[in-house]
């Protein structure tokens, strides 16, 4: 284990997190039809596919990301599916100019979320933060509580109301809720959303004190089921934060991200998308979440105090035989060693053996 | 320790003296030296002085926790990073400026040189006019003098340089001021610290 890279250690660790839990390993085709990425260009974190002609002309993609072909070769059912994956993927991170492959591991629940699997997804969700890091902080928030606050407002202003209330930005938010003339009691609660967020125990209850429209009280309830059962015995932190709303064409109801102290972007996100599972003609319920493995590296990455055990260097006068022997010797007793010519820049190395 | 990014010059300074005002002063700032950082142990703040432009992308990839930006480089970059705090100075407009007589000819596509083809290709293409893009880097006014582009799409503050090339604004596209930005994940681990922070300004900024 200890020459794999960080992200493929954590991935091991992820996966086997996921599948003492049930989740079932699932393996994606490394390509995808080019198609299935246009057709949900805005459920992809990064709307650039990299593209190529298969053999018979037909576009392909390498995929870019997991969900969409989890859900496409789910066929709808009674039963609920349960599965975990880690995949290598292709697209262009936030920020960057270039196409990347990352390692991204997660699960996928698809057929009916109920409040158990809700929170258990929660609850796994923060027990892989707590295996990247010591210190994370999980923010949850509910989609059906930020729409049924934007119900009042014209359509076309809730996009730029929701990118506000994702930048924390209370004054631009202001600014728009007085532009369009909107209620006294609707902007206040659209205020809310940016100002009561922090750890869940304090801030929930005065979401559960204000007067929200029905379908966010509902919500609210399920909020704090999911919650409560994933804040058992886990040492992090978990938040309500509006920030992390999401687009609203494929999300609904519970959504979150989850960040590591160290790590300056979110390192997990996920929820519930029925939405796009409608989109795609199901009629199942579905929730999951995906890791981003390669923001891990400089964090967990320690770099080795030495390169190898033992470093045996030799002269044209060592007797060969006896330079093999003291090779094996070491290598048999579990120590890496390198063998090198007397002289050449050496690694570096725990101990030294000059023949 | 609480890492703050301030764009190098004026707005730094008057951003500086704001948030030394307001219970964060580093006493080593006002010294003249040629240090690039500044630290105030006792209190924990630490403060870097960068490239105007850059303040944004120490504060997104968290090298800094908090920075001051200017709205027309969070408008051109559009970082992934919280804006807290409309501070309200180094206020301009962000406009489209041309010859005083211009008169836009909607037959031919309209050439625009500017340092923020972001934000003019979104202006423009709002309004479905089809334009050519000129991205230049400095002395913008001097294109449509010269004959390089119609119009220019700059920062105007004052409208001094603009009427003395014989250029006057035509069209406002946003108001600028300086916001207090903040990483995302600074947020949720030095949150209560960056919520003081906040506050002491805001409170130091209405007194």
């Amino acid at each position: 284990m200890r020459n794999l890279r960080a992200d493929e250690r954590m991935s091991i660790e992820l996966r086997s997190l996921y599948q003492r839990h049930g989740y079932l390993p699932y393996r994606v085709n490394q390509f995808e039809e080019y198609d299935l990425y246009m057709r949900n260009k805005r459920f992809l974190i990064s709307e650039h596919v990299l593209a190529f002609s298969d053999m018979d002309g037909k576009l392909m993609a390498l995929k870019p990301d997991v969900t969409l072909s989890i859900v496409k070769n789910t066929k709808d059912s009674a039963d609920t599916t349960k599965v975990s994956y880690a995949e290598r993927v292709y697209r262009v991170p936030r920020g960057e100019h270039r196409f990347k492959e990352i390692m991204q591991t997660g699960l996928e629940v698809i057929g009916r979320v109920d409040d158990y699997t809700m929170g258990e997804v929660l609850a796994l969700a923060a027990g892989s933060l707590q295996a990247i890091g010591p210190r994370w902080a999980l923010d949850v928030a509910d989609l059906d509580i930020v729409s049924g606050i934007l119900e009042p407002i014209e359509e076309s202003v809730r996009a730029q109301m929701l990118a506000l209330i994702s930048e924390k930005n209370l004054n631009g938010l202001r600014a728009l809720c007085r532009a369009q003339g909107v209620g006294e009691r609707t902007a206040a609660q659209l205020y809310s959303l940016i100002t009561v967020s922090g750890p869940f125990e304090t801030t929930l209850p005065v979401w559960e004190r204000m007067a929200l429209p029905d379908a966010c009280r509902e919500a609210l309830c399920g909020l704090r089921g999911a919650l409560e059962m994933a804040a058992q015995g886990c040492a992090g932190r978990i938040n309500i934060d509006f920030s992390v709303v999401n687009d609203m064409r494929y999300y609904n109801g519970l959504i979150f991200t989850g960040f590591v102290e160290g790590v300056p972007t979110s390192v997990l996100s996920g929820g519930r998308y029925d939405r796009l599972m409608r989109r795609m003609g199901r009629s199942s319920q579905a929730m999951g979440f995906a890791v981003y493995l390669d923001q891990l590296g400089r964090l967990l990455d320690r770099r080795p105090e030495a390169d190898v055990d033992l470093l045996i260097t030799y002269t044209e006068a060592t007797d060969r035989r006896a330079l093999l022997a003291a090779a094996r010797e070491a290598t048999a007793a579990g120590e890496s060693v390198r063998v090198q010519r007397a002289g050449e820049t050496a690694v570096r190395s725990r101990r030294t053996l000059s023949l | 320790m609480i890492n703050v990014a301030l764009p190098k010059g004026r707005l730094g300074d008057k951003a500086y003296a704001l948030l030394a005002r307001a219970g964060h002063p580093c006493p080593a700032m006002q010294e003249d030296n040629r240090r690039l950082t500044f630290e105030n142990e006792a209190i924990g703040v630490r403060y870097f002085l960068v490239k105007p432009s850059d303040v944004a992308v120490y504060v997104e990839r968290g090298a800094a926790d908090v920075g001051i930006a200017g709205k027309d480089i969070l408008l051109e970059y559009r970082p992934d990073v919280f804006e807290l705090l409309d501070l309200g100075m180094g206020r301009c407009r962000m406009c489209v400026a041309g010859p005083k007589d211009f008169r836009d000819d909607p037959t031919q596509t309209l050439r625009v040189a500017t340092k923020f083809p972001n934000i003019a290709r979104a202006y423009y293409s709002a309004m479905s006019r089809e334009i050519e893009l000129i991205h230049l880097n400095g002395s913008i006014e001097l294109a449509p003098l010269v004959g390089l582009s119609d119009v220019i799409v700059d920062i105007v503050e004052t409208g001094k340089t603009l009427a003395e090339n014989g250029l006057a604004p035509l069209a406002e596209i946003v108001p600028i001021s300086a916001r207090l930005i903040a990483n995302k994940a600074s947020f949720r681990f030095k949150g209560d610290a960056l919520r003081a922070l906040c506050a002491d300004v805001e409170r130091t900024m209405q007194a």
